[in-house]
């Protein structure tokens, strides 16, 4: 059974990390940092962010992505802005308000103290991006600009139109570049994590899959960084660019390391509904659209075909704000998400299939002109355009919810170390700081946190515990085991020599997941989905086609080796769910649930964090508890009306 | 920027650019594509044609692509000898089957530029767009060593300015579309953000000046004015910024050569 020390430090909440840096935490000599090897794997926020820190504090970092460039990382696509706790809007802001409107936010599922230290250093990130030229929003006065994001009542959130994400990575790959640029960062492209290496108990290595090449490789190193990602394209169709993965986590997840809450994951209310069966993936329109925009069905089901001029104001239902009146339209993800789903339940969706509902910016055109919407979000306007060839300035956005984030991930500790010493969990890979529900704008602001402002700090208290120079080689018997077991998976996938494409069971794999496992799980959903994951993954090894060999650039064969994977987390995904017997945040199970409709905690029982250890293949896994200790603020009903 | 809305379903007649790797001969092979829904994007096209050689035992055509919503720059065909496709300010992963006629023969391959060689079929190796980075696409600014962000004002117009060049996703396109292969609007991005931004400054001259040189280094080409560049570029990079950096080019070189220099060595107590 895994041992979980959270290693939360004493004293008071607001100490905590101030205190814990100072005094607790173990440093590394600069003559002995270069003589330690770090192995990132990732470069989106967290990961750039973190090799490019630490190859300025004298560690040898190598850098590993699957993509032909760090800058690709699908961080790029985060549109609508950052938190921080800065009060430049003087509207009551504070570091303690962030730390509970995150703590709420996520549904009393998180540690108090990972989201306070979240809150505390959120000011220092957006100091640092201004000083790497991130090119924010400002006003005339030439200060920065806010807007509002859900589950806040202060104006927090930092951007730059709607392409956050994508200037914050070019500013995180920039101090990468930087650091590469002087060699002390190697940057490993088109390199791929299949496995990581475990040695007397610690984390000494990876094994990668060279895409161009295929060449399988073995590096060692003396603690390794997962910034790898979330896994919500186990649904098939989500928001996350079609290559992000959940390879690196889950076979590290095989080689000891607990992963955590795998059934949290977030289900963002404001995207482009399915339009197709040959649909890949789903466009976000970013949260912010919610500051100015309305959301209404329908009062009448017999309305639902009517173009949406024809009806007239009386016969609308803006239900988000007449069911929650204090946060309107701004009501949190996970909140709003099961608010739409229910009203198309009921059947008052609008457009294809009646599966969405409207976004209006009629209002917001009356007060702002077409030209002050234009400025503020022209390019979500574009895109939603492109898609649906549909002008949202003439006639109200149709938007359905999809699968867009994942709270779970791998288990960490305070220091971000997962229960396999020397292995670091670092980003959206990580589970830590936004327990059921992740609050907008505050994805962006993890990665960083963890990358610029923790990690520095905490790998030096683990690397401080190993001798410089004692990194075993990769000619070591762990290593060759770990290359023959990616050998042996891609085998098997190109020798299985079936009928079927990979993408056919993907699609499969994610229909499952949507029905029993999405916005909303029962118990005989989740039992069902048990059933019929292990027999689609019985009929993908038998059935699926890859063709080509490994030896070369091979598209199907990395989406093979990942859908693979898949297989295999989703049973875990509907597993925590359904042992899970309550609903907070994203995990809605309709058997606990207040009669309005909303979550019922039950934190008695489920105050904790479920850590699921691997036992073996064929084996059930085994669920740990870490329970989570409210010292400072009560975990109460979260009411946003 | 899209055509008109069509319900019908089409057929088109792809071309499409096969090679197996870096150094083997390549060539033009048809496909068909059938009985496709016009709100399909191409990349979505694509995806489907490849399961059907798939399940026929054949290899499926390779192609770059990620986000599939224009942002992150790894889609990067040539349709029908454009970069990105017909549309103006759109990436291939943005391109619908709506902009096709029934019918059509369409002619897809990579990028065809010196520094960016074919890895597999469609896919092209850009990674000389990072070294071009490394050289001095940054300020040299140490984690956590940063002023409070609202120290500095920053005009408006400047800072919109900065955003306009800082939008570039590093596609490639502009080389593609050159004849020379020149990446002067790729570069003249990035020295731009950073010029017109007070933290820049410091740094500003050493950056253009190394920026430019690993360009050449690299063999892409020179800029001879054509701005077929910014035309095939999906985020509308506007060649003032080409103007705007051999500006700083020369300014730089000029204080390069003129400047007084300190004899100050590093050390001390
Ligand atoms: C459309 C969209 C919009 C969003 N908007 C916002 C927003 O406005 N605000 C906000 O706060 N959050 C937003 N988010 C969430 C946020 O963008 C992500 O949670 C965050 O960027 C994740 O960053 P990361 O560094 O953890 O991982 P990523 O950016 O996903 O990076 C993963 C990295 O790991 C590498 N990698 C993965 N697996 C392997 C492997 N096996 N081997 C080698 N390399 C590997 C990849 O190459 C990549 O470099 C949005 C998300 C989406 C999908
Ligand atoms: S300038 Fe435009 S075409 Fe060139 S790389 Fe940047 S986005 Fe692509
Ligand atoms: S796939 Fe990301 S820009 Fe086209």
């Amino acid at each position: 059974m895994a041992k979980l020390e959270s290693k939360i430090p004493t004293g008071p909440l607001a100490d905590k990390w101030s205190t814990y840096k100072s005094e607790a935490l173990k440093l590394v000599n600069p003559a002995n940092k270069r003589k330690y090897e770090v192995i990132v794997v990732g470069a989106g926020l967290a990961g750039a962010s973190a090799a490019a820190t630490l190859a300025e504090l004298g560690y040898k970092v190598k850098c590993f992505v699957f993509h032909d460039t760090p800058r690709r990382a699908h961080s790029i696509a985060a549109q609508g802005g950052i938190n921080a706790a800065k009060n430049y809007q003087n509207d009551g802001d504070s570091v303690h308000r962030l730390y509970y409107d995150t703590i709420k936010g996520g549904d009393y599922r998180s540690r108090e103290a990972n989201v306070h230290r979240l809150a505390e250093v959120s000011v220092n990130i957006i100091d640092q991006c201004v000083a790497q030229g991130v090119p924010f929003a400002r006003e005339y006065g030439g200060l920065l600009a806010n807007r509002s994001f859900g589950g806040a009542q202060v104006s927090r959130t930092f951007y730059a139109r709607g392409q956050t994400g994508q200037q914050l990575l070019l500013g995180a790959y920039s101090a990468l570049m930087k650091e590469a640029g002087r060699g002390a960062v190697e940057v490993h492209p088109f390199e791929e994590m299949s496995d990581l290496v475990v040695i007397e108990g610690q984390a000494k290595g990876i094994i990668t899959r060279n895409l161009v090449s295929g060449e399988i490789r073995r590096w060692s190193a003396d603690a390794v960084i997962l910034a790898t990602g979330g896994y919500g394209n186990v649904f098939n169709l989500s928001t996350y660019a079609r290559g992000s993965n959940a390879t690196a986590a889950w076979r590290a997840y095989k080689r000891g390391a607990c992963f955590a809450n795998p059934c949290f994951t977030q289900i963002h209310p404001t995207c482009i509904p399915v339009s197709g069966d040959y649909q890949s993936k789903l466009t976000l329109m970013s949260e912010s659209l919610r500051n100015d925009g309305r959301i209404w069905v329908p009062k009448n089901a017999a309305d639902c075909d009517k173009p949406a001029s024809q009806i007239p104001e009386e016969a609308r239902d803006y239900y988000l704000e007449r069911i929650y009146p204090s946060f309107g339209n701004l009501a949190p993800r996970d909140v709003s998400s099961r608010a739409a789903m229910r009203m198309c339940d009921e059947g008052r969706g609008v457009g294809p299939g009646k599966r969405g509902v409207y976004l209006d910016f009629a209002d917001a055109i009356q007060r702002l002109t077409e030209d002050g919407v234009r400025e503020r979000y022209g390019n979500l306007f574009d895109i939603y355009h492109e898609i649906t060839n549909e002008n949202a300035y003439k006639q109200p956005m149709r938007i359905y919810p999809a699968v867009h984030y994942t709270m779970g991930g791998l288990w960490v500790d305070y220091n971000l170390m997962s229960n396999v010493p020397g292995l670091f969990v670092l980003g959206e890979a990580n589970f830590s700081d936004h327990g059921a529900n992740r609050l907008g704008a505050s994805a962006l602001m993890q990665g960083l946190a963890d990358g610029y402002f923790v990690i520095p700090y905490t790998i030096g208290n683990y690397l401080a515990t190993q001798k410089p120079g004692s990194r075993p080689k990769t000619d070591a018997t762990e290593f060759a085991q770990a290359e023959q077991n990616v050998r042996d998976i891609n085998d098997r996938l190109l020798g299985a020599n079936g009928k079927e494409p990979v993408s056919h069971f993907h699609k499969r794999l994610g229909l499952i997941m949507w029905e029993n496992c999405g916005m909303a799980r029962t118990k005989e959903s989740l039992q069902k989905a048990i059933k019929l994951i292990p027999e689609l993954r019985a009929e993908y090894w038998q059935n699926v086609r890859v063709p080509g060999s490994g030896a070369t650039l091979n598209q199907s064969l990395e989406n093979a080796s990942r859908v693979a994977d898949y297989m295999e987390l989703s049973e875990l995904m509907c597993r925590d769910a359904l042992a899970r017997e309550e609903s907070c945040g994203g995990h809605f199970r309709e058997e606990y649930q207040y009669p309005d409709g909303e979550c019922k905690r039950d934190d008695a029982n489920f105050g904790h964090v479920a850590a699921w250890e691997y036992q073996g293949d064929g084996k059930d896994p085994l669920r740990n508890v870490e329970p989570l200790n409210y010292e400072f603020t009560q975990m109460s009903v979260r009411s946003y009306k | 920027m899209v055509a008109e809305s069509s319900e019908k379903n089409i057929n088109v007649t792809l071309r499409v650019w096969r090679q197996a790797g870096p150094n083997q001969p390549g060539k033009f092979v048809e496909y068909q594509a059938k009985n496709c829904n016009p709100n399909m994007s191409f990349l979505e096209m694509l995806d489907v044609v490849n399961d059907s050689l798939v399940t026929q035992g054949e290899e499926p055509i390779a192609f770059a692509h990620d986000c599939r919503e224009g942002i992150c720059g790894t889609c990067n065909l040539v349709i029908d000898g454009k970069p990105h496709g017909p549309h103006k300010a759109i990436a291939t992963c943005q391109t619908y089957m709506r902009s096709f006629a029934d019918g059509a023969v369409i002619t897809v391959e990579p990028f065809r530029a010196k520094p960016f060689p074919v890895i597999k079929d469609l896919i092209t190796d850009r990674s000389a767009f990072d070294k071009i980075q490394q050289a001095g696409g940054f300020i040299s600014v140490r984690t956590g060593a940063g002023a409070d962000a609202n120290a500095t004002p920053i005009s408006k117009d400047n800072a919109d300015l900065a955003m306009d060049a800082a939008q570039c996703i590093g596609c490639g396109a502009c080389v593609a579309a050159c004849k020379n292969a020149s990446a002067m609007l790729f570069v003249a991005a990035k020295v731009s953000q950073f010029s017109l931004l007070p933290q820049g400054q410091p740094e500003r001259d050493r950056r253009v000046l190394a920026m430019v040189a690993k360009m050449d280094e690299l063999g892409f080409g020179s800029c001879t004015n054509q701005y077929e560049c910014s035309a095939a570029c999906p985020k509308l990079i506007s060649h003032d910024f080409i103007a705007r950096m051999n500006r700083d080019y020369i300014k730089a070189t000029i204080r390069q050569t003129f400047k007084p220099k300190s004899n100050a060595v590093a050390g001390g107590a």
